[in-house]
């Protein structure tokens, strides 16, 4: 019985193995957890969460009755982002319209406006903008300045030509959000299923009480460590894949990169998470704080890696943290693979740091799991 | 329907005499405090009681006895009115359970399984809680707290937290809540559990004062032992009541079935397991030296005289136990030879002792678990930890099995230090866990493969153990079911396959038989005689106190620290006195306990 000395014995993996797999598939809850969401969530944020501004409501009140506010008011109706144009006749019912919600933002436009263009000086518009919600209001107001401008351009035509700057957005040509937005989700929503997977592994055999039972069998930390982490890194790449499917298929997002490198990156990304995620349920006591504890860290860290806000943005102090999350890096190489085709060395540079997060977090899963022997 | 006012003026039942006070026709209505017609319940498809007929007298301790699962704690519920019953009613002090509702919580007082105290309140504001949810006014209730405080012992103790009370102090406390609106059907769910021997004794003396009064007391138990205390029992057995009077008359239809072979000895095993393969005999155990046995109905003692004159051992007829009687009603307990054992070959050890701890201490915070502790256990023996709840046994088990760290000192099992151990050395042992742990989501036979594989045992050979274990169990018609939805003695009985396939020479049970039925354990037992006889070590936790005299020794554990080990029969000598000339178990226990809290305040003083 030599093979009994050793730290890892085939016939002990693959029993423990097998009881994983079951474990994850036969729990209707953990199948939940673990399937429907994430499929439900690409298509969800997909399609609603965008930080594009569409659908919106303005209102105009128009002081002037020049030909220039006509043609302003004329560009707004017609611009696709706006939905309705409330006209108004005085600047109380502007103010109200704000306050109520119904508008997003509210052009008062004086009664010189037309004069003052025809005079070859600059007309004045007063833009009230909705603070509540600052984000879309600052992109309405960008969106609204472009309008003018070209109501200037075209102004000013006659009198001289001001060549306006020709903007061309590369690998995105049209900024369509969701080409952004969806290789970045395949990555958080496997990120998710991972640390949920895992963190509930040992805190539910815990709760069970047959976490002593395997502590007490010939099994080794490392068999036990080797034997949750595969079904997790299994099924997490199966769902990352599924949804990058998904991007390239029906999303009809470019994909430029190389699969391969983009496959190792995955598969490395799923395993640092499966480290971290084991790190959680080794120290949890029961199914509950180990839920609670994957959310404590997987909220944070999406927030952190750069999905949302650039990292560039953060303190100095927060930058280093968010190299230390493995989504961070993972981004940057799904977004790159997908619309740009990302050189090997730029994926290099963004796979060690996942390669180094994966060793250090399945080594300290290892010792949180001997650690709970005291 | 206006509800009778409780008798107050003693009513003795007259147990000794065994006389027809179970007769429905002598029930007066001044007498009956419960009635129960024809109550059902299920929850899905799992009958938890089938139409029930019984009465509670006030002025009577009634025992609702049974093992777990039995229906008992399902019947407290509906009788205090938080369940109602599927078909059939129930009246409790005159109001019906369901239309009387609100009268129900008045005239009842209920102490749940599980105290339902506030544990950072002390103990003062618990009692003033529960007096105002009562809707009285604690301020002009202080004669009433004084002599709650008196009768439940508690009045040095007001100030403490509830939560830091001992087991047996938050039952009193817990009684001393209950009994606060003066309730006429007092209902107490498992009193008894968690609590040490000397604390069951002060609930026993409280409950007989308040019967005395002339209040009927509910007292529901899963120990037989505690049966034979109560005036009246109703005894359940999965959702139905097996039998409806004084334990008296139940064990008086086992007189001259009952009888002991006495000094049998080393070959004790060997005896029980030919006594109970005899057609005459109905059930057996071991009683540490000697050999109890019970005879089935209207067979002579024959056969049993020819045992004991094979075996050279003194026979001698002793008194039934309401245990006994309960075998019976139920058809009597199981053969005595293990299929399990027949086939194991005798086990060899390197060295004569098999486990041994040396000043095992733990410690968390500031709290010892365990202190001191030493003994050793020599192959081939049945070692018993012995003890009440929060005595320090799981944490001892934990550290010999590596399971835990040890503050100071050491635990070796087959001379090995398990923490540190390798997979050969953690392979010599077999390890049943409290409350059978084992896998929920996979089916009876994956759960018996995936032990199989973790043990390290391959290919025919792996499935020629897993279908002897599934013939020697009877698990062939449960294999694709989930174990949690098999019925508790068949989950002990799949703990106990996972545990010992791979053959172990150290077998470790943690609480093996809480809460299985008596039927059940014996037949676990027989297993683990048969194992002991091939050789096998075995270390085995119980609080149940008789099962200590399967033990070849025992260890006494009383607040973490080991205060006697030695044989049942010497433990149980040692309690000997002129009003307990054949004490129990439970007795040694209570005396060695006594003379540790002597030997304790000797120690610290004559302060209280």
């Amino acid at each position: 019985m030599a093979q009994h000395n050793s730290y890892f014995a085939f016939t002990r993996l693959r029993a423990q193995f097998i009881k994983e797999v079951l474990s994850i598939l036969r729990d209707p809850r953990s199948r939940m957890v673990v399937f429907a969401p994430p499929l439900l969530q690409l298509l969800v944020f997909a399609f609603a969460a965008t930080l594009e501004v569409r659908n919106v409501d303005i209102a105009v009140h128009n002081q002037d009755t020049g030909r220039w506010s006509y043609e302003l008011i004329t560009r707004l109706d017609r611009a696709d982002f706006i939905t309705r144009v409330y006209r108004v006749t005085d600047s109380q019912e502007l103010r109200d319209l704000i306050d109520q919600g119904k508008v997003i933002a509210a052009l008062d436009i004086q009664p010189d406006f037309s004069r003052a263009i025809a005079a070859g000086d600059n007309g004045r518009i007063q833009v009230l903008i909705d603070g509540r919600r600052s984000n879309s209001g600052q992109i309405t107001a960008s969106y609204l300045s472009t309008i003018a401008a070209e109501v200037g351009a075209e102004a000013n035509a006659g009198t001289g030509p001001t060549t306006p700057a020709a903007v061309r957005n590369w690998f995105n040509p049209n900024l369509t959000y969701r080409w952004f937005i969806v290789p970045g989700l395949s990555g958080i929503l496997a990120f998710f299923s991972a640390l949920l997977i895992t963190s509930l592994s040992i805190a539910r055999e815990r709760e069970l009480g047959t976490f002593d039972q395997l502590l007490v069998s010939p099994t080794s930390t490392p068999e036990i460590i080797v034997s949750k982490s595969l079904p997790a890194l299994v099924i997490g790449t199966m769902l990352g894949l599924l949804m990058m499917a998904a991007a390239a298929g029906p999303f009809q997002i470019p994909f430029n990169g190389s699969f391969g490198l983009l496959f190792v990156s995955l598969v490395l990304f799923i395993l640092s998470v499966v480290g971290i995620g084991l790190m959680i349920s080794a120290i949890s006591a029961t199914q509950q704080q180990a839920i609670l504890g994957a959310f404590a860290i997987g909220v944070p860290a999406v927030l952190m890696s750069g999905f949302a806000t650039p990292v560039e943005n953060m303190p100095t102090m927060l930058q280093w943290l968010a190299q230390a999350i493995p989504l961070t890096h993972f981004l940057i190489i799904v977004e790159g693979s997908f619309l740009k085709a990302m050189s090997p060395g730029d994926i290099l540079a963004s796979l060690w740091p996942l390669a180094l997060i994966a060793l250090v977090s399945l080594t300290m899963a290892t010792i949180f799991v001997r650690g709970r022997l005291q | 329907m206006p509800g009778k006012p409780p008798a107050r003026t003693s009513k003795a039942v007259d147990v000794a005499s065994g006389s027809t006070t179970s007769d429905p026709l002598r029930d007066t209505d001044s007498e009956v405090a419960v009635v129960i017609d024809g109550v059902s319940k299920h929850f899905g498809s799992v009958h938890a009681l089938q139409s029930l007929n019984a009465h509670i007298r006030y002025g009577c301790l009634t025992g609702l006895v049974g093992p777990d699962g039995a229906g008992k704690t399902t019947l407290m519920r509906i009788l205090t009115g938080l369940l109602a019953p599927n078909s059939g009613q129930a009246t409790v002090a005159g109001f019906d359970v369901v239309d009387d509702n609100d009268a129900i919580h008045v005239a009842t007082g209920y102490m749940p399984q599980r105290f339902g105290l506030y544990e950072d309140l002390s103990v003062m504001e618990n009692m003033r809680l529960y007096a105002q949810l009562r809707g009285m006014d604690a301020d002009r209730n202080a004669d009433l707290f004084a002599e709650l405080l008196d009768f439940t012992r508690l009045a040095p103790f007001t100030e403490r937290l509830a939560g830091k009370l001992s087991g047996g102090m938050k039952q009193k406390l817990g009684l001393a809540c209950a009994l606060m609106a003066r309730p006429a059907v007092l209902l107490l769910d498992e009193p008894g559990v968690g609590v040490d021997p000397v604390s069951r004794q002060d609930l026993w003396r409280m409950v007989q004062a308040l019967t005395d009064e002339g209040m009927a007391v509910v007292w529901s138990t899963a120990y037989l032992d505690e049966a034979e205390r109560c005036d009246s029992v109703l005894l359940l057995n999965e959702g139905q009541l097996a039998y409806d009077g004084p334990p008296g008359e139940l064990t008086a239809r086992l007189t001259n079935r009952s009888f002991r072979l006495e000094q049998v000895g080393d070959q004790r095993r060997a005896v029980l397991a030919e006594a109970l393969d005899l057609e005459s005999v109905s059930d057996g155990v071991i009683q540490g030296a000697g050999v109890r046995m019970v005879l089935r109905a209207d067979t002579g003692s024959e056969q049993i005289t020819a045992l004991a004159g094979r075996v050279d051992a003194q026979l001698r007829a002793v008194p039934a136990r309401f245990e006994d009687a309960f075998i019976d009603l139920l058809g009597g307990g199981p053969g005595g030879t293990s299929a399990l054992a027949e086939g194991l070959s005798p086990v060899e050890l390197a060295s004569d002792v098999a486990v041994s701890c040396r000043d095992l201490t733990k410690r968390f915070g500031d709290f010892t678990a365990t202190d001191n502790v030493s003994f050793e256990v020599r192959k081939g023996e049945i070692f018993g930890l012995l003890g009440p709840n929060g005595a320090g046994k799981s944490t001892t088990f934990k550290m010999l099995c590596g399971l835990l760290k040890p503050t100071s000192g050491e635990a070796q099992v087959v001379g090995l230090d398990l923490r540190r151990a390798t997979g050969a050395a953690k392979g010599q042992l077999g390890y049943m866990a409290q409350k059978f742990s084992l896998y929920g989501l996979l089916s009876v036979r994956q759960n018996l493969e995936f032990s199989a594989g973790v043990y390290g045992l391959k290919g025919a050979a792996r499935q020629a153990r897993i279908e002897e274990m599934i013939d020697i169990f009877g698990l062939q018609p449960w294999l694709s079911a989930a174990p949690d939805s098999l019925p508790l003695g068949y989950k002990q009985r799949l703990a106990l396959a996972c545990a010992v396939m791979h053959r172990p020479p150290v077998l470790f049970l943690d609480e093996p038989t809480s809460g299985v039925d008596p039927i059940t354990r014996r037949e676990f037992w027989t297993h683990i005689n048969g194992l002991a006889r091939k050789g096998v070590t075995v270390m085995v936790t119980t609080h149940f106190m008789d099962e200590a005299e399967y033990c070849d020794r025992v260890a006494m554990l009383y607040r973490a620290r080991l205060i006697a080990l030695d044989t049942p029969d010497a433990l149980k000598r040692g309690a000997v006195s002129d009003h307990q000339p054949d004490p129990t178990m439970e007795d040694a226990f209570i005396h060695l306990v006594e003379a540790e809290d002597l030997a304790d305040e000797a120690r610290s003083g004559a302060t209280v």
